[in-house]
């Protein structure tokens, strides 16, 4: 078995009584306290996350507008210094490669964050797009550790130790200050549908950073969070999950992310077929669904109408804020109504589930 | 903390015998591992189950456990009150955690099973 690779926190979790799990290759807490417990501190306080395994790619030179501009589907000319884009990243035929954020520094300078187990793929992809370009791409995946602070008392917690006035950091932007004295890359972002922020530091300073944060945090409630929660999380906000929601076989108009896919724009990988799928129509649609059968509907199970085969699950978990057990589901289109009841197979039985709209928490309800 | 009256087995599941009526349940070891329970799945009363088999199943947040019966028999009792609130199997694994009751066919698969001192010595070799 391939060693698994440990971020600078390791030590911090193991400390902290994580439970470790493999996660594409990473040595990862999965849960400390419980995945719903660390669910609700994060609704309700904040929570810390190690998400260091994440790969961040350099992109700079001449061309370097251009080339992002080519590579992925949302419009990066729109894109303003200091400012953050998500994008989906396309093959030609419109399936999905990634899901990425976009950090402009500059038109000649981008910082790309990209999922953990995909990031050596998503940087030969990139090399392989840039020959026409000049611009110079460098994995630099291990000169940062990120940390992500989420919850409604993330800003608090951090303006306390930062020195830069937070506040003014918009939500999808960026800013370079200090935290408890270290040199961080500050980015109003997460992944949880709550308010807070992620934090790049180099690895040496991460467990510094992560002890301080811990420290401080404590009395307002803060606790270290897990990919189990991390997870759920997301999940209630319908935010996607390569690998569940994205992925080489599905294109991002299907799963609900036309508004990433800006059609108009200069050319871009992916936007013929993309185009196509737009004027035709989609086959296949996200769909949120709530059990009204016993059970939980988990990523893969079939879903069914009448017997008959209709489309899968993608994520599927009992919703800590919701207290129900919901799923998202890739379905034919043309039964994707709101309200209609359709069967998940769970371990060969169908149980039904209702349609409901994907968006299940939005904070501030 | 592992009552001294129960049966234990590798997988994780006790067996309290009373006569020839068996309970079936998680153990607290299983509980902790599996981590907070949100739905469980059991056979309803009357339904038999066959030593060896899957029974029912145990999810957790983040997975899907079966559970498997300890002895033969036909259940006279699932636990109502686990369905509609799963967390007792981690409140209360060995109390009101408790599964089902199975009106055994034959005591003598409970023979292999291992006492409270032999679990625990198993739990701590499986540390390692």
């Amino acid at each position: 078995m391939a060693v698994l690779k440990r971020t600078p926190l390791y030590e911090e979790h193991q400390a902290a009584g994580a439970k470790l799990i493999d996660f594409g290759g990473w040595e990862m807490p999965v849960q400390y306290a419980g995945v719903v417990e660390e669910h609700q501190t994060v609704r309700t306080k904040a929570g810390l996350f190690d998400v260091s395994h994440m790969g961040e790619i350099d992109v700079s030179g001449n061309e370097a507008l251009e080339f992002v501009q080519m590579l992925i589907t949302n419009d990066v000319s729109v894109l303003e210094d200091g400012k953050i884009l998500y994008s989906p990243m396309c093959y030609p035929d419109g399936g999905i490669v990634d899901d990425l954020l976009v950090y402009r520094y500059d038109s000649n300078h981008f910082f790309i964050v990209v999922n953990a187990s995909n990031t050596d793929k998503d940087y030969s992809w990139m090399i392989v797009q840039a020959k026409n370009f000049d611009v110079d791409i460098r994995n630099v995946s291990d000169r940062y550790a990120q940390l992500a602070l989420q919850g409604p008392l993330a800003e608090k917690i951090l303006q306390g130790i930062s020195n830069i006035d937070l506040a003014k950091i918009n939500y999808y932007s960026f800013q370079h200050g200090e935290i408890d004295g270290l040199q961080c890359l500050i980015s109003r972002t997460g992944y949880t549908g709550e308010d807070g922020f992620e934090i790049y530091v180099s690895p040496e300073k991460a467990r510094q950073l992560w002890q301080k944060i811990i420290e401080i945090g404590a009395p307002e409630g803060i606790e270290p969070i897990g990919l189990g929660a991390r997870d759920t999380l997301r999940f209630e906000a319908r935010l996607p999950l390569y690998g569940h929601e994205l992925g080489a076989e599905i294109s991002p108009l299907e799963v609900g992310l036309s508004a990433f896919v800006k059609l108009d724009k200069a050319a871009f990988i992916g936007r013929d077929v993309l185009r196509t799928q737009k004027e035709q129509g989609i086959l296949r649609q996200l769909v949120g669904l709530e059990m009204i059968g016993r059970g939980i509907a988990r990523a893969q199970y079939p879903l069914q109408k009448n017997g008959e085969d209709i489309g899968f699950v993608t994520s599927g978990s009992f919703s800590p804020t919701l207290n129900k057990n919901i799923a998202l589901g890739l379905i034919r289109a043309d039964l994707a109504a709101q309200g209609d009841i359709l069967d998940v197979l769970i371990r060969g039985k169908a149980v039904q589930a209702k349609i409901i709209p994907t968006l299940f928490y939005k904070r501030g309800n | 903390m592992n009552p001294a009256d129960l049966k234990y087995n590798k997988n994780h599941e006790y067996a309290k015998v009373e006569g020839n009526i068996v309970t079936f349940g998680i153990t607290d070891h299983a509980q902790k591992s599996l981590g907070d329970v949100v739905f469980i799945e059991l056979p309803d009363e009357g339904a038999t189950v066959t030593v060896g088999e899957s029974y029912g199943t145990v999810e957790s947040v983040k997975a899907v456990s079966d559970i498997y019966a300890t002895i033969s028999g036909k259940v006279i009792e699932s636990n109502t009150l686990v369905l509609d609130t799963p967390d007792l199997l981690n409140s209360d694994p060995y109390g009101e955690g408790w599964l089902i009751k199975v009106a055994a066919d034959d005591l003598s698969p409970l023979e292999n099973m291992m006492t409270a001192s032999e679990y625990e010595l198993f739990l701590a070799e499986e540390e390692h």
